[in-house]
């Protein structure tokens, strides 16, 4: 009996189908897979959608120089260094080191000194101790600091005043067109 | 408001004590009840006074970190040390008691500064929590890390018979106004008259006292 129905089986003419539908996320949910592995993260709406990661079981000593914005919820220990970009301290991360950077938000602790070119954003929660030397400061109530903070203000630069043309020379080329770019923008 | 300028003796101070039940100033109550208030404050306005068209000064504030005074100071091109000397009291007194040895490393760890480098200093009302024996010192520190000419504002309770000392957080509004942030009510601080805070502050150039309606005295002195 089965030699026949396996051969009945074996006649069939192969059809290929249509190939089926990724699931949905309601199906996902409904299933119970997990859609992420990254586990959701408290401080979740602020943290920057892209960039780096020290998660919190990690533990740095040394030089940290990043080229992307960065966020540290584990534990540093030496310098860290983003020259043009954002570092986020989230609620777990620790900072023993001093740091630079275009801006620099802080949920956690960071003792050193701190060199922004932009802005500090210290959030209720967060604990400095070092000097801090940035152009802007925020401040929730709440927040814990020890140390020197000092406000460098960045003068914008005033376009030239047009320099008066003695009436015989030749009117000079355009200058071609400057590109500017604004850090704080993203 | 009373006003007077004095100078300082050589006799070394001891504020009064209150009666026994507590001289230790230890924060007896961390819910506050006290309301905001906001005051105006001549001491506040004298202090920013005596540093009139400067630029590049450096203060110290002890009310703890907030948005208002670090833009109030930084806006009048000066640098600001941020710290929270009752917080820090609080865990210091938590961990080793007022012992006097425990007062000299508290000071060393909450000025630590060996030059004078600061042009002025807002200890609001710090000073009269401080165990009455590390009083001297934390004058002597403060002396020791002050400029000549610079000024120190701080505020004692003049209500003699308060069973309750309200602390506060000072946030400055402008250069008269002060808005204060309850932060619970503390054990009674020993109590300071002028003559007191002339023999406290002996080795300052002078005292200046203010005394308000809202029992509170506001003291400036100079460097």
């Amino acid at each position: 009996m089965s030699m026949w129905k396996r051969h009945k089986e074996e006649d069939e003419v192969y059809t290929p189908k249509a190939a089926p539908a990724p699931p949905t996320t309601a199906d996902l949910t409904k299933e119970g897979i997990p859609m992420s592995t990254i586990p959701a993260r408290t401080f979740g709406p602020e943290v920057p959608r892209g960039g780096a990661l020290i998660g919190k079981s990690v533990v740095i000593k040394g030089e940290v120089l990043s080229r992307e914005d960065l966020t540290v919820d584990g534990e540093v220990e030496g310098t860290v260094e983003l020259q043009e970009h954002r570092l986020t301290v989230g609620p777990n991360g620790k900072l023993k080191a001093n740091v630079k950077a275009r801006e620099i938000v802080v949920h956690g602790t960071i003792h050193g000194n701190l060199d922004v070119t932009d802005r500090i954003d210290i959030r209720k929660d967060a604990k400095l101790v070092g000097d801090i030397r940035t152009a802007r400061v925020v401040i929730e109530d709440g927040a814990y600091m020890k140390g020197n903070i000092d406000i460098v203000k960045t003068e914008v630069p005033k376009p030239a005043a047009p320099a008066p043309r003695p009436p015989a020379a030749p009117a000079p080329a355009p200058a071609p067109p400057v590109a500017t770019v604004d850090p704080g923008k993203r | 408001m009373l006003g007077s300028d004095s100078t300082g003796s050589a006799t070394p101070a001891q504020p009064r004590q209150r009666p026994a039940g507590g001289p230790q100033p230890v924060r007896v109550e961390s819910r506050p009840k006290v309301q905001p208030v906001t005051r105006q404050s001549p001491g506040l306005e004298q202090f920013f006074g005596t540093m009139r068209e400067r630029r590049g000064l450096a203060i110290i504030d002890l009310a703890g970190l907030s948005q208002a005074n670090v833009s109030f100071i930084t806006n009048l091109g000066h640098t600001i040390y941020s710290d929270d000397l009752l917080q820090s009291l609080d865990e210091a007194l938590a961990h080793g008691g007022a012992d006097p040895r425990m007062g000299t490393r508290f000071l060393e760890q909450s000025l630590p500064f060996r030059e004078p480098g600061f042009d002025g200093a807002l200890l609001w009302d710090c000073l009269q929590f401080l165990p009455p024996a590390w009083l001297e010192a934390g004058v002597e520190r403060l002396h020791s890390i002050l400029r000549p000419g610079a000024a120190v504002l701080a505020f004692f309770n003049a209500d003699e018979k308060a069973a309750a000392v309200p602390s506060y957080q000072y946030r400055i509004a402008d250069q008269r106004t002060l808005h204060l942030t309850p932060r619970g009510t503390r054990a009674p601080a020993p109590y300071f008259n002028n003559r007191v805070l002339e023999r406290l502050f002996h080795r300052f150039a002078t005292t200046k006292f203010f005394l308000t309606r809202d029992h509170l005295r506001e003291v400036l002195v100079k460097r």
